[in-house]
């Protein structure tokens, strides 16, 4: 995985609540990059259904969530609208799991972006990056504590 | 440091001795049908544990997938002002299906509540800021799914389901 301290690579994905997501258009902000492999896993261990419970917690830190998987456009709206998640699906879908291969969590195998996080400050610095078992829904722990810390080093 | 960020205290619903050497902490949602599947196994594990154990439940309602979680955890704050909160709790979880407001009344009345303190105390804010407390503290101990359980502090990551979970809480320590 790319390490912390370096600069987060750019990227435009297409996103399902609008046209389009740049990276660098967000500087300013704090992001939350979600890797994850596969729209429509069970509903109650799901980890996008799972943020999409606690979303003001990350806005309290003034940071913003993008969960990112290599399914395209359409089946992030269909999901994203099941679910009813107010926060935006990217599509690494063409080249597909570009963005994922970048960031190094790719699945060459499988051929899905695997579980995995990313925190990027508001310079567009990667401040916390975590790699989660597949199987394993990482939860907002880690998320919550790398934000912690950019508050204590920014004060 | 145990995942646990917040050890339970007074604060907190507590069945059984304080002086248990096993100690429980559920993090779950009134609603959420994984967390009535593991009611009855808690039910049993309190049964065989007796007083070795205390069991404690935290409020992690998922209020946009169950949309009557948070107004049930706070008719169990409700209930528990009129020391009635476990005798809620298991109203609750026996009936997940029922969760309305009028099946909540009638879960009061069927308690014996008074019934008008009741109403005011559901809709009162501070009551539902109470039942939506435990949540963060939840998410920074690693709850990622309902239920989660802490055994002496320590996040369980296996089955719940399994009986494995009765044999590790009689050998918690």
């Amino acid at each position: 995985m790319l390490q912390p301290g370096m600069i987060a690579p750019d990227f435009t994905l297409s996103a399902s609540l609008g046209e389009s997501f740049t990276l660098s258009q967000n500087r300013g902000k704090r992001l939350v990059l979600a890797f994850y492999p596969a729209d429509w896993s069970p509903v109650c261990s799901d980890q996008m259904t799972f943020y999409n419970e606690m979303l003001d917690y990350f806005t309290d830190q003034r940071a913003t969530l993008v969960g990112i998987s290599v399914d395209g456009k359409w089946c992030h709206a269909a999901f994203s609208n099941d679910r009813k998640l107010d926060f935006p699906l990217l599509a690494d879908f063409e080249p597909k799991g570009a963005v994922s291969r970048t960031y190094e969590v790719y699945d060459e195998e499988a051929g899905e972006s695997k579980r995995a996080l990313y925190v990027i400050d508001e310079n567009g610095i990667i401040r916390w990056s975590y790699l989660s078992p597949v199987d394993v829904n990482p939860g907002a722990a880690g998320i919550l504590q790398a934000l912690d810390d950019m508050n204590n080093v920014t004060q | 440091m145990p995942d646990l960020r917040i050890p339970v205290s007074d604060r907190d619903h507590i069945l059984g001795s304080p002086d248990a050497t096993i100690e429980l902490v559920e993090y779950g949602d009134y609603q959420c049908p994984y967390c009535g599947a593991a009611y009855p196994i808690v039910k049993r594990i309190q049964d065989e544990l007796g007083s070795r154990l205390k069991f404690v439940f935290r409020n992690f309602p998922l209020r946009k997938i169950h949309p009557q979680a948070l107004m049930a955890a706070v008719a169990s704050e409700a209930a528990s002002l009129q020391g009635k909160y476990w005798e809620m709790h298991d109203m609750l979880f026996e009936n997940q299906k029922r969760l309305n407001y009028s099946s909540i009344i009638n879960y009061a009345e069927h308690l014996g509540l008074d019934i008008i303190r009741f109403k005011l105390d559901v809709a009162d804010i501070n009551l539902e800021k109470k039942a939506l407390s435990d949540f963060e503290s939840g998410l920074r101990s690693g709850v990622n799914a309902t239920p989660t359980f802490f055994v002496n502090g320590n996040k369980y990551l296996q089955d719940w389901k399994a009986p494995e979970f009765i044999q590790f809480l009689e050998q918690a320590k």
